[in-house]
């Protein structure tokens, strides 16, 4: 536990890893050899300017509690991924992105400044002032680079609690593609929902959701903060089954019967569907569920992408939530960012033992042949060459950073 | 604006108790032993909305210097509102079994400071305003795994309830806060299980119990009933068991 930024950090053997709320997928936040600097405790708030939306927070104030201070005086997140429950200090260290890639990059882009503390005991603070390799490094850098304490970062104005959205059903990738391309400049929020079950002409059929910030109050009612739904316990199998996708997947697709439907959403069930459900990963059963979430190049995602889809498609293993967005061409601030020019397909797969990992390895040859790479904070099993063609040309750099104390159960993965 | 005095105030549950207040703008005066930390924690309760906060360093073990910390609390405060006694250690039972001097301080921490600070408080509350200590479900009978604990925490429990009976004439409420398992750094190294409450739930119910006027809250609520239980078993029963 970390509970002053003030403090010097705790004392420990071996190797250590800054953690905030755990909620990278794979093993990027685990440290089984050695231990964890849990940094949850770290939850305060420094200094608030609600006229120019300059936020100073400890790194283990979760996203969550950003929004509820801040939303009902006008500012939001410039960059929101799909779950609230993140700490800052972990959008930072996996620079994340969300919906609105195309027009404000990554978290990354809106830091200001950090403190970072090495295990040495130094500390440094780490401005856009001054921009430095070692925040290159920080950001996006997996929390190797030292515990961050703190960190400001710029909000963005809101008039509200409320999106405009809109949901287009398509065809074909084609479609999305196109559509993709038309919605860029008019809509902050782009992302598509892909029936990866879909075959031959139905392939790579989907919703294509885009939005914007909306003016004014709502009829909407308002979600309530509780979590009404939750998994009490884990079944003793995946609810997630080649019974169940094929039949949600259809009905999903078909949830909206005329092409195109507007309507007003909170931004809680907008953003953050899953927050919903406590405990949501309990549907896949104990063996749980792996997430293969891949960039790819521009110009080469137009084959790839059918390539994936008809791999799983074949497999019939499909994915419960297949999520398909193109990102912008802003280069990332972090040495290891992920998000870069292209277009990004996330898919979740309940963990069915040897025959999803087959699965997953020849996605794997699909994206590594399209020179993509995947996102190290969703993944538990990407051989040391993907992550190398993905991140090896910044790796040297990267390297001088790492604090010589801190490792994690991915990176000596990946680094073998 | 409420006026908030807090004793002990960068404990888990208080932190959590403040932040809750702080949304409905109220002042505070914060004590505790460290002053960087009330400085941190007087930040973030301005900028959650506090009016205004200010702070004193208190040993609560040091009785001689209750009086100037009262003084200044309610000079900066311009009277009491809410004041709540959250400070708290906990005694290893097993180090307490074998080293008086370390037994009593520990029941001086915990029980004679806790009394000895409400006692001089009680002639300063107004008509209106609320005393709640922090007290604990350990309190409601002596367990072999933590009686020193819980025999502090009888004393409290049971001063406060006299204290209570007095006061209320005076239209002053003093509310015992009993809690069970609550997830601090008090009980960072306890295997934590369903029974277990967040600090900020057990907030939400101290403040509950302020807003209502009750003299006593078991938190959350499940605690009453087990601790109803807990007390009723017949001491044949009791001495053959682990508690």
């Amino acid at each position: 536990m970390v509970d002053s930024r003030r403090a010097a950090l705790p004392d420990f053997e071996g190797k250590a890893l800054p953690r905030g709320n755990g909620r990278s997928y794979g093993d990027s936040c685990l440290n089984s050899a050695g231990t964890l600097l849990c940094t949850r405790p770290l939850d305060r708030f420094i200094s608030f300017d609600p006229v120019s939306g300059i936020l100073r927070a400890e790194a283990g104030v979760t996203l969550a509690q950003v929004i509820a201070l801040t939303l009902p005086k006008g500012w939001f997140l410039p960059v929101t991924p799909g779950t609230r429950w993140a700490t800052l200090g972990g959008a930072i260290s996996n620079d994340v992105h969300g919906k609105n890639h195309h027009v404000a990059g990554t978290f990354g882009h809106h830091v200001r400044a950090l403190e970072l503390l090495r295990s040495d005991g130094t500390r440094e603070v780490l401005s856009k002032e001054a921009p430095s390799a070692r925040l290159a490094a920080t950001i996006g850098g997996l929390g190797l680079t030292g515990l961050i304490t703190w960190c400001e970062i710029q909000l963005k104005r809101v008039p509200g609690p409320w999106l405009e959205t809109e949901s287009i059903r398509f065809d074909s990738l084609s479609d999305f593609f196109r559509l993709s391309a038309t919605s860029a400049a008019s809509h902050e929020y782009t992302v598509a929902w892909i029936d990866c079950l879909a075959k031959g002409k139905a392939l790579g059929r989907g919703h294509f959701i885009r939005s914007n910030h909306a003016t004014g109050d709502s009829s909407v009612p308002v979600p309530g903060n509780a979590q009404r739904l939750t998994f009490p316990m884990t079944p003793p199998v995946s609810l997630v089954n080649r019974l169940t996708l094929r039949p949600f997947n259809t009905l999903y697709y078909w949830r909206q019967s005329a092409r195109q439907v507007r309507s007003q959403q909170h931004y809680q069930s907008y953003f953050y569907p899953l927050d919903g459900i406590g405990h949501w990963n309990r549907m896949y059963g104990p063996r749980g569920f792996l997430q293969h979430q891949c960039v790819l190049p521009a110009g080469a995602a137009q084959d790839a992408v059918p390539a994936l889809l008809r791999q799983i498609s074949d497999s019939g293993q499909g994915s419960f939530l297949a999520v398909l967005k193109e990102f912008g061409d802003r280069p990332s601030p972090g040495m290891l960012s992920f998000a870069r020019p292209g277009t990004t397909l996330a898919l979740d797969f309940p963990n069915t033992g040897p025959s999803v990992f087959q699965l997953l390895r020849r996605l794997d040859l699909i994206v590594a042949e399209a020179g993509g790479t995947l996102y190290p904070a969703k993944d538990a099993r990407m051989a040391p060459s993907l992550f190398m063609q993905g991140y090896g040309a910044a790796l040297q750099a990267f390297q001088e950073h790492i604090d010589p104390r801190i490792s994690s159960d991915f990176w000596r993965r990946v680094m073998e | 604006m409420k006026k908030v005095l807090i004793i002990g105030a960068t404990s888990a549950i208080a932190v959590a108790v403040a932040r809750r207040l702080s949304a409905r703008a109220a002042a505070f005066h914060l004590v505790g032993r460290s002053e960087e930390r009330l400085m941190d924690l007087a930040a973030d309760l301005s900028v959650r909305g506090a009016h205004a906060v200010t702070i004193s360093v208190l040993n609560v073990a040091d009785l001689s210097a209750h009086e100037a910390m009262f003084e200044t609390a309610t000079r900066n405060l311009g009277g009491l509102d809410i004041v709540l006694i959250a400070h708290g250690t906990l005694p290893v039972q097993a180090t307490c079994d074998t080293d008086t001097a370390y037994a009593l301080q520990e029941f001086h921490i915990n029980g004679t400071a806790t009394i000895a600070l409400s006692n001089r408080l009680a002639p300063m509350l107004t008509p209106g305003s609320t005393l709640a200590v922090i007290s604990s479900v350990a309190g409601d009978r002596g367990r072999a795994s933590n009686y020193l604990y819980g025999s502090a925490k009888a004393a409290v429990s049971a001063y406060l309830s006299g204290l209570s009976q007095r006061l209320s004439k005076a239209g002053i409420n003093v509310l015992t806060i009993k809690p069970g398992f609550v997830d601090t750094p008090m009980t960072a190294s306890f295997k934590k299980g369903a029974m277990w409450a967040t600090p900020d739930r057990v907030a939400a119910g101290i403040l509950t119990a302020i807003d209502k006027r009750r003299s006593m809250a078991y938190l959350p609520s499940f605690w009453y009933v087990i601790m109803k239980i807990i007390v009723n078993i017949p001491e044949f029963v009791f001495r053959r068991i682990r508690l």
